[in-house]
């Protein structure tokens, strides 16, 4: 999209540049680089996002929002939808309630100690899902450690049934993705300032009330970051809840993935595909929005 | 109060951290014992299940096209995404920040959303070959990795020292090789590694793309603890842990850690 297809003289297009300084300028042609990568993308990615909500509303006649209807209108899968938001609020709230005051340790931590710490927590974010979930699934079993433990303490006398139940899955997703809450909070929290903190001390407030208005606030836009990454990831989750609880929970993503892998049933597939695509899209707009706010108060 | 509320933090960050590494602890000494299921303490010590590793013709087809997946969609990635980021950082390119955030947004949405919308587009055009698929999924999936990194060590970079180093003497692609290629070079290889794993590992939308003889390795995993659970699972489990402290600690080595988990 070149403007200026014949080359005017040097003189007279300073001045029309002048003259006109809001005509776009010839394109760069090193943008021409990106030019592979946003084709490819377009083309492997966008594309299929929009067919996919195009089929969502697509029936044999034309247009329709049967899918819609059947998702959005039946109390089975709103039950779903309830399931799945309950899982990722409780896992982000969990992981929160252990993440927060673990971060502020984290970030305390000085030298070669805050190295291999934060190595600790960050080793898990690497290793496979399904070795997690798999290696919990070791620790809760009738015959795992769990309950190999809690009978030489002493505790109980017979193993207790710990695999299968809600408890147990709400454990296991927090376990998956507590680090998304501890990094974000961490990152934030390290670069407060311990002045502010103790000008506020000089000054003769209370422990409790320089947590409360200093610390709390400020670290504010880490606990947005890790309450919306954990969020989205729980709600969409799909290996940790199948192999932890199967089909005794249904969640969206169990529903999409029966819908396509058993039932063929594409229309439901897609019309819970994108309930689930405008969910994890307004969680990630929303979080943006929140923070870009706390950042204008914070300043 | 101060004390106490250091000693909750401090309290938290060991729960925390004996939390995260229990699951991953505890596949270990499972993938040692003589017995044929997972019961703990596990019982005497044996490497067979490492043997029945090696003989499970299954699990060895689908690590080795896991590894060609991961390994050509990171060096597609890489190519495609380094391209884009010089365009970015150095180029005058019409909406920039929206580029950038589209080609990382898949890492923000949700994989199965991912692998449903391929699995549809790639039948409506007629693609219906499992590897091929793979492939063009997984180039999606690490893009993201290899654009985060790229554009982060390129916008730090400061283009003046190439123009120094020309100053002195040397010719242009001489001055990027000496000076350019080893600034970014750190960032670029823990993208890549990043980039590997998460194609290696991912589940949620390669389900949708396999078929019946091509099967990546995490679906090969979750077929096998399906039909016959004993402990090669823990077996292989502790193979591919061994693998990610490894990449761990290379990434460590080459941009320190922290640097790396900036979210």
């Amino acid at each position: 999209m070149s403007v200026s297809a014949a080359a005017p003289p040097a003189s007279s297009l300073s001045a029309a540049r002048a003259a006109l300084p809001q005509l776009p300028r010839r394109l760069d042609p090193l943008a021409l680089l990106a030019l592979p990568a946003l084709l490819f993308m377009a083309v492997v990615f966008l594309m299929p996002l929009l067919l996919l909500l195009w089929a969502s509303v697509r029936a044999e006649g034309g247009f329709s929002l049967a899918g819609y209807v059947r998702v959005l209108g039946d109390s089975y899968y709103i039950g779903v939808i309830g399931n799945s938001l309950r899982l990722g609020l409780v896992t982000a709230f969990g992981a929160l309630l252990l993440g927060y005051p673990a971060a502020f340790a984290l970030a305390r931590a000085r030298g070669y100690a805050q190295a291999i710490l934060f190595a600790l927590v960050f080793l898990p974010l690497t290793v496979s899902i399904i070795v997690k979930s798999f290696g919990w699934g070791i620790v809760l079993r009738r015959d795992g450690i769990l309950n190999w433990l809690l009978i030489n303490l002493g505790l109980i006398e017979r193993p207790l049934r710990m695999l299968f139940t809600e408890e147990s899955l709400y454990a296991g997703m927090i376990n998956v993705f507590l680090p998304f809450m501890v990094l974000p909070i961490y990152s934030v929290v390290r670069m407060l300032d311990p002045r502010l903190s103790e000008a506020a001390a000089t000054l003769g407030a209370s422990p409790l009330f320089r947590f409360l208005r200093i610390t709390l606030p400020l670290s504010l836009p880490g606990v947005v970051a890790g309450l919306s990454i954990v969020f989205s990831l729980a709600v969409a989750a799909y290996v940790t809840p199948s192999l932890l609880m199967g089909d005794r929970y249904m969640t969206m993503s169990m529903v999409m993935a029966k819908a396509f892998l058993n039932l063929r049933d594409w229309q439901l597939g897609s019309a819970m595909a994108a309930v689930l695509l405008a969910l994890a899209v307004a969680v990630v707009v929303g979080a943006g929005l929140l923070q870009r706010r706390l950042a204008r108060h914070g300043q | 109060m101060e004390r106490v509320g250091t000693t909750i933090a401090w309290f938290a960050l060991i729960v925390v951290i004996a939390f995260l590494l229990l699951p991953i602890v505890v596949v270990i000494p499972v993938s040692f014992t003589e017995a044929t299921v997972f019961r703990f303490p596990p019982q005497g010590f044996s490497l067979q299940w490492y043997e029945k590793v090696r003989n499970v013709e299954a699990l060895l087809s689908s690590l080795w096209l896991s590894t060609q997946i991961a390994a050509l969609s990171t060096v597609i990635s890489l190519l495609l995404g380094t391209l884009c980021a010089i365009a970015l950082v150095r180029g005058r390119v019409p909406g920039g920040t929206a580029i950038a955030t589209f080609m990382t947004a898949p890492l923000m949405l949700p994989g199965l959303v991912l692998g449903i919308a391929m699995l549809q587009a790639l039948r409506e055009v007629g693609l219906r070959d499992a590897w091929w698929s793979l492939l063009l999924a997984h180039v999606v999936i690490t893009m993201p990795f290899v654009m985060r990194t790229v554009l982060s060590s390129l916008s730090l970079f400061d283009f003046s020292m190439v123009d120094a180093a020309r100053t002195l003497g040397c010719s242009y692609p001489l001055a990027l090789w000496r000076v350019l290629v080893p600034n970014i070079l750190p960032g670029f290889i823990s993208g890549a590694l990043f980039a590997f794993v998460a194609s290696f590992d991912n589940y949620p939308v390669s389900i949708f793309l396999v078929d019946v003889r091509t099967k990546t390795l995490p679906i090969q995993l979750l077929n096998y603890l399906e039909i016959s659970p004993d402990p090669t699972l823990a077996a292989v489990s502790t193979l591919l842990i061994g693998l990610t402290i490894l990449v761990l600690i290379v990434c460590d080595r080459l941009v320190g850690v922290r640097r790396m988990a900036a979210i």
